[in-house]
């Protein structure tokens, strides 16, 4: 440690800097002088004396570099490493820009995607406790999972003693209706105690009371931040006025901080109580399969034992209410629990693994490429450090120096890389799926960005060392400054060499994956969903207000608005339907036979207007479809769908059989109704999802009169440019009545296949990145050996090689390492694929044909990458390269 | 380079000091004069005694100022300060308990 007194001197000889070198550079010269003058006295001749003197009291450079240590300050040191190291770097400004742009790419594409991972699958939700809230729904005699109905919740939240809250909850979607249009908003009927089960409560007014949550109960709404700074403009008056929803005035009680992010339905802009009726009468709503539930686990119970206890208390309570049950679909077996977070990510789960994957190799292939490159300017700077180690700098300081110019770049390639995660993470979200849990919550996570560049700076430095180390193996300078500018391959070459193999094979295993979801993409476009969708305009028709509690009047709104499409210019023909393929809708029900009594069947069904089936294009397979003449007081028309008919019936014909369908199931009392005909699948999920059973019935046939229904309408020309005018043939109807979900059905189709989409773009943008940076890495080791070889290729020239010859040698060299990198690639990407079989469809995870045609490519530009250094090798004068020698 | 004995690690310091303590001397001058008081055995390299210099400047126990030699040259005179003459007390007392330290362990093993 330095003295106080020292270290002031220091400081002063800052300013004394030039006075200090001239006073060191006249007290050498008079040294030298003394020795000089020794010599001569020794009597050798005056010029051998001053020559003499001269290697004696030598290096100047060395003196002053060595005073500058001791009279410096530290960090002085590293202020010249900066500046030298940037001038260094910007003597090579390719060398930079291609290290910086592969950190860039490497750190950038990370961290953008675990940007988006980390608060879907990782960071906790934004609930206290999180981990304790559980997802539950009914389980079947199949293990497979159902929605709740409200006597299932009723009964394990009157006995259960798991849980501090059991909650149940269903979207609800209210219109208001004001001076301009009908405006529908996202909501959810909820349980009193839903945000208690979340932890969270009202900012402004007071939360959900058991006395709000019963049947017939108060019509009280609680709103979201957003939307009442949107449309009330943060009036905290608000509490205690009223709004006109669907008919009804509701009065506020409470809105919700901005910070209560509602993950179970993020689009829910206003709550309102459940209000079932908890005498659970029969064939009533309470029994519909349609309710989530979630639950708060007590401190100190387990999900396992909760789960047991759920199992024990639903059997009971099922054997209490069987006939309740029985008329809607049977007993349920059990329950199932899983955490809120697993259960909200599932679906994702495998596209999000996939894409993570395929990042992590991407950064890899980074890493490697950048070590590559520095290993080779590490041998070419061989000379420099040997001169600069011969000229006195120390190892500690070629260490630093070489620490600083790996940092720089880190530091270059780490900004960069910033931006490109920004950018990233933005088109990640635009680019995700629907249905992306937490959407909102994802930004550029800091922890990630640090974590990738460490990652990749530690590997620079590592590598960075490599020509310091090599400096300092003794005596180099004279081999060194032998070779001159030429540089001898040795052990990096071979390590290099490793290196090309591996991101060949990365690379590799990247495209594979790509080709595979590309391939499952292709196969389940080409999934023929049953009905022709080109033309198609689909949107959802409400019937808001009371004036709407008829069914009569419900069915007449309906009847009279088609009517009114049917009048639009272009509009071919236009038909309701309950449900509509493609657009999430899942609306099963129940049918008994009359020939199979006992029988628990049932289907999708679909109340549909008459012409639904042809408008759909759905081919007609046996009898005849509906009509007209199917309505109110006929005797009830029901089509099925073939491969329903086909598990049912088999070879025999199902026109004429008698059958009860939805809530009429298992009622003596009720009268039959009779297939009328069978028309052909439909896909109802996704492309994906193979054809269930179905059922059509007419709107006016069905036990009750829907108040939603999606139009379908099929036009002449371009779908979309007709929505205008079949808004406003509908608002001529009625103006008060809100249009939603409007899509044309070839993007429905798209969507339903967003996930394998999504994961096909990060795919193959990850695979285009590896493919080119192994392309690079193996141009840059031919071309290095190729430099290195040029005297060799000079002589092979000389002695009668011809330049086919030379261009067979470069190439099969290159193509040699290529041959490794892809068969060890192969390898690993039939380890790899494992991971995506979720995703695929209709190929195997060993498709012959992606595996063959990726492979392919990959040769065809390993190829090209080959072929440039080659040619270069070719053209090689062995007169002008010999000379040079 | 024909090989010489080394200097003692830190014995540079207390020759300079021990040097100056008798006459301020110029560099050449204190390499002479370490050189031929002790037979030619110990040759302070240039490398060195100007670093070594340095430090004891830095420190405060000698200070330097330009003066002419006897043949009318100018020349960098170094003398011993105060704090340089208690700092050779300490350092000959440390060396000389190095040394019997040393003598003994010779003599007994």
């Amino acid at each position: 440690m330095e003295s106080p007194a020292a270290f002031f001197r220091k400081a002063v000889l800052i300013f004394r800097r030039r006075r200090f070198y001239s006073d060191l550079d006249e007290e050498l010269a008079f040294h030298r002088e003394q020795v000089e003058q020794e010599f001569r006295q020794q009597g050798m001749d005056p010029e051998g004396a001053h020559y003499a003197a001269r290697r004696c009291v030598g290096n100047e450079t060395f003196f002053k570099e060595q005073s500058h240590d001791i009279i410096g300050f530290t960090f002085e040191g590293l202020v010249q490493d900066v500046r030298y190291g940037w001038r260094q770097l910007r003597k090579n400004p390719g060398f930079v820009a291609t290290v910086v742009v592969i950190l860039a790419l490497g750190i950038g594409a990370i961290t953008a995607i675990f940007s988006v991972l980390n608060p879907i699958l990782f960071k906790p939700l934004p609930y206290p406790r999180a981990n304790r809230i559980m997802m539950i729904w009914e389980r079947q005699s199949d293990g497979s999972r159902l929605f709740d109905c409200f006597a299932t919740f009723l009964g394990l939240q009157q006995h259960t003693r798991s849980f501090d809250a059991l909650v149940a909850m269903k979207p609800w979607q209210p219109t208001m209706v004001g001076a301009g249009r009908p405006e529908r908003f996202e909501g959810q009927q909820v349980s009193a105690n839903y945000f208690r089960a979340l932890g969270m409560s009202p900012v402004l007014g007071r939360d959900f009371q058991a006395a709000d949550d019963r049947h017939k109960g108060p019509a009280v709404v609680v709103l979201s931040d957003g939307l009442w700074r949107r449309r009330f403009g943060s009036d905290r008056a608000i509490v205690g006025q009223q709004l006109t929803l669907d008919g009804d005035a509701y009065t506020v009680i409470g809105v919700m901080p901005g910070g209560f992010e509602n993950v179970l339905a993020p689009a829910a802009e206003l709550w309102a109580p459940l209000q079932y009726d908890p005498s659970l009468p029969p064939r009533s709503r309470e029994w519909g399969h349609h309710l989530r539930m979630v639950g708060r686990l007590r401190a100190g119970v387990s999900q396992k034992q909760a789960g047991a206890e759920l199992d024990v208390i639903q059997r009971a309570w099922g054997q209490t209410y069987a006939r309740g049950y029985n008329e809607s679909g049977g007993v349920p077996a059990g329950t199932l629990l899983y955490p809120l977070q697993s259960d909200l990510t599932r679906e994702v789960k495998p596209a999000l693994l996939a894409v993570s994957g395929a990042v992590g190799l991407v950064l890899l292939i980074a890493c490697v490429n950048v070590t590559n490159l520095l290993l080779a300017r590490g041998v070419q700077r061989g000379g420099e450090f040997a001169m600069r180690a011969a000229l006195g700098a120390s190892r500690k300081r070629l260490t630093r120096q070489l620490l600083t110019e790996s940092l720089l770049l880190a530091i270059i390639g780490g900004v960069l890389g910033i931006l490109i995660a920004e950018l990233g993470v933005r088109a990640l979200v635009v680019l995700s799926p629907p249905g992306l849990p937490r959407v909102n919550a994802i930004t550029v996570d800091g922890a990630v960005f640090g974590f990738a560049l460490a990652i990749t700076a530690l590997i620079g430095l590592a590598v960075g060392l490599i020509p310091a180390l090599q400096s300092n193996r003794g005596g180099s300078l004279e081999l060194a400054l032998h070779r001159g500018g030429r540089v001898i391959a040795g052990s990096s070459q071979v390590m290099r060499r490793t290196l090309v193999i591996s991101e060949v094979a990365l690379a590799l295993v990247l495209l594979v994956s790509a080709g595979l979801v590309l391939r499952s993409l292709q196969r389940v476009l080409a999934v023929d969903p049953g009905f022709d969708g080109s033309h198609l305009l689909t949107m959802q028709v409400q019937e808001s207000g009371h004036y709407y509690d008829s069914d009569a009047h419900r069915l007449q709104f309906f009847k009279n608005a088609l009517a009114a499409v049917r009048m639009v210019p272009g509009v071919v023909s236009a038909d309701f339907t309950s449900q509509l393929p493609m657009s999430g809708d899942y609306d099963v029900y129940g049918m008994q036979f009359e020939n199979d009594r006992t029988a628990q069947e049932g289907g999708l069904r679909y109340a549909v207007t008459p012409g639904y089936p042809a408008t759909m294009r759905i081919p007609l397979r046996r009898g005849r479809r509906l009509n007209q003449g199917d309505t109110t007081g006929a005797p009830t028309a029901v089509l099925v769908n073939e491969s329903f008919a086909r598990r049912k019936f088999g070879d025999h014909d199902p026109i004429g059989t008698r059958v009860r369908i939805g809530p009429d199931a298992g009622q003596g009392e009720k009268p039959w109704a009779t297939i009328v005909g069978v028309v052909g699948d439909v896909r109802q999920e996704s492309l994906a999802v193979g054809a269930e059973d179905a059922f059509y019935v007419s709107t006016a046939q069905w036990p009750w009169a829907d108040d939603v229904l999606s139009l379908v309408v099929r036009t002449r020309g371009d779908a979309a440019t007709l929505l205008p005018a079949i808004r406003d043939a509908i608002w001529s109807v009625d103006k008060d009545q809100p249009i939603v979900r409007v899509a044309t059905m070839e993007s429905l189709l798209d969507i339903s296949e967003a996930q394998r989409r999504f994961t096909l773009i990060v795919l193959e943008a990850f695979a285009l990145v590896g493919l080119v940076l192994a392309a690079t890495g193996i141009y840059g080791v031919l071309s290095g050996s190729v430099s290195e070889r040029t005297r060799e290729i000079g002589i092979r020239t000389a002695l009668g090689a011809s330049s086919r010859d030379i261009l067979a040698m470069i190439l099969g060299q290159g193509m040699r390492l290529t041959a490794f990198g892809v068969m060890i690639g192969l390898f690993g990407a039939l380890l790899a694929s494992q991971a995506l079989v979720a995703l695929l469809f209709g190929i195997s995870r060993l498709d012959a044909v992606t595996y063959f045609s990726v492979t392919l490519l990959l040769l065809a530009v390993a190829g090209i990458a080959c072929w440039l250094p080659a040619a270069r090798a070719a053209r090689v004068d062995p007169a002008i390269t010999l000379r040079a020698g | 380079m024909a090989s010489k004995p080394d200097l003692m690690p830190g014995t540079l310091d207390l020759l300079i000091l021990k040097t100056l303590a008798r006459t301020p001397l110029h560099g050449y001058g204190i390499a002479l004069s370490i050189k031929r008081l002790s037979d030619d055995v110990l040759t302070v390299e240039e490398g060195s005694l100007y670093p070594a210099l340095q430090r004891l400047l830095l420190r405060g126990w000698v200070k330097a100022e330009w003066r002419t030699t006897e043949t009318n040259r100018r020349a960098r005179y170094y003398t011993l300060t105060a704090a340089g003459r208690k700092q050779l007390e300490i350092e000959l007392s440390q060396y000389e308990q190095v040394i019997a330290a040393i003598g003994r362990v010779l003599q007994h093993a």
